[in-house]
């Protein structure tokens, strides 16, 4: 058995740039996933702290929880991981991401049993292996003191990505036994797939037809889609989130079946959905 | 049915006809015309879109509230869609009534209502190679300020001291 005690991170220094808004406010079953990460990292380690990047210690999905804040130079989830490893330099680390919302305590106790029956010989880290590809998963992974050195090492040398380094140095890599347990949520498109089966959200088809500034800005005039938004309001949300609509909502109408609709009607499956920009005729 | 869409040239003649009752003593019509000019930009071309459904249900609306405050005899819109030259009409609106005083009234409530409430975009095509569709480019470049930049602006004109 090893020795050393385990503390976790969560890294949500992100910049969600294909997801359009931070994926650690993200909510599944009512809670951002930070706090779902957070929660289910304290189950298995003794202390668990958030890594942030120095100008987001004030963010309020982040400030409430302890944090590591980056302490070397450089970007990406690889800062973190060193950053924690100098911060506590005699503890390993579970090392979490914050958008794994499919992660179980099933998937951690694995993990942490099997770092654990490893001792000494743990190396540098204990990850899964990805179910797609076969590569080390850096970002759910339990990382040792012992990789600190080669870690700065790699960096120096023009490193940044923590999968390389693991594929590089070797670590002890586990089979997943779940295969959707690490899928990753990193766009609109897949929040929604994850808020059906984690919150079992229903899907449903609307069509959705776009007129004027709104169909050059979403480069087509119509498209059935699947959605879990059940008001024209959350609808615009998702497709500002897919599209980056320019508009405001409060500069837009809507409109259901080709009539004005609130903003706030239940939608139903097979609504044909219209967002109006300001009008000019005349 | 009071409004209508058209694809080409609006035929002016056979719309003012379908406004003709012996109970009629006058007729007003408006038309708007593709101007060269808009906000400083020298236009080239207009292009006009709807959401055809939608329109035609609100602009027979409007049509028929008009018919309804006006004590007018008939009254009809027709609104072009497609792109547009210099100098071409994109819109008429016709009204019959026993005397001029409501028909102009109502004229002029139905032009008024149909810019504010039907959905139909404009896009402009510019001199410089821009373009742009009206009431919406500007608004979205300062999307947090839904329309308070429009009073901003007047603020700023009546109050030239202020910097800028």
């Amino acid at each position: 058995m090893s020795s050393l005690a385990l503390h976790g991170l969560i890294l949500a220094g992100g910049s969600s740039t294909r997801m359009h808004r931070d994926k650690a406010a993200l909510k599944y079953q009512g809670r951002s996933q930070l706090d779902r990460a957070f929660e289910l990292a304290s189950r298995h380690a003794a202390k668990v702290f958030v890594s942030v990047r120095a100008d987001q210690t004030l963010d309020p999905t982040r400030a409430q929880r302890p944090m590591i804040v980056d302490s070397v130079a450089g970007e990406g989830p690889i800062v973190g991981i060193r950053s924690a490893l100098a911060a506590h330099p005699r503890v390993a680390w579970l090392v979490l991401a914050c958008d794994l919302p499919f992660l179980s305590d099933a998937a951690i106790e694995y993990l942490v049993r099997e770092r654990n029956s490893a001792g000494s010989a743990a190396g540098f880290a204990t990850a899964y292996k990805s179910a797609h590809d076969g590569l080390p998963e850096p970002l759910c992974a339990i990382w040792e003191p012992a990789a600190a050195e080669a870690l700065a090492d790699y960096q120096a040398g023009g490193g940044h990505c923590p999968r390389k380094f693991l594929i590089r140095h070797g670590a002890r890599l586990l089979e997943p036994q779940d295969t959707r347990a690490l899928d990753n949520v990193n766009t609109p498109e897949e929040y929604t797939q994850a808020l059906a089966t984690l919150d079992r959200v229903p899907l449903m088809q609307l069509k959705i037809q776009y007129y004027a500034l709104m169909r050059e800005q979403a480069g087509r005039s119509e498209e059935t889609l699947e959605t879990s938004a059940s008001t024209p309001a959350g609808l615009y949300e998702e497709l500002v989130a897919r599209y980056g609509f320019t508009l405001s909502r409060e500069q837009l109408k809507v409109a259901v079946n080709s009539e004005f609709s609130d903003w706030s009607r239940p939608l139903k499956l097979g609504d044909a959905v219209v967002f109006i920009p300001p009008v000019a005729g005349g | 049915m009071h409004f209508r869409f058209t694809q080409t040239a609006i035929d002016t003649e056979s719309a003012r006809r379908e406004l003709q009752t012996l109970s009629a003593g006058g007729y007003v019509s408006f038309e708007g015309w593709v101007r060269d000019l808009n906000e400083g930009q020298e236009v080239t071309r207009l292009e006009y879109e709807a959401f055809q459904e939608l329109a035609v249900k609100e602009g027979n609306r409007i049509v028929a509230e008009a018919l309804r405050r006006f004590p007018i005899k008939q009254a009809l819109c027709v609104h072009r869609v497609g792109s547009l030259e210099l100098g071409e009409m994109a819109v008429w609106v016709g009204v019959s009534s026993a005397h001029r005083s409501e028909a102009f009234d109502a004229c002029r409530f139905i032009i008024d209502e149909v810019k504010h409430r039907v959905p139909i975009w404009k896009k402009e095509h510019y001199r410089s190679g821009d373009s742009g569709w009206v009431n919406c480019e500007r608004c979205a470049a300062a999307p947090q300020h839904s329309h308070a930049h429009h009073r901003q602006d007047r603020l700023a004109v009546s109050n030239p001291k202020e910097p800028v």
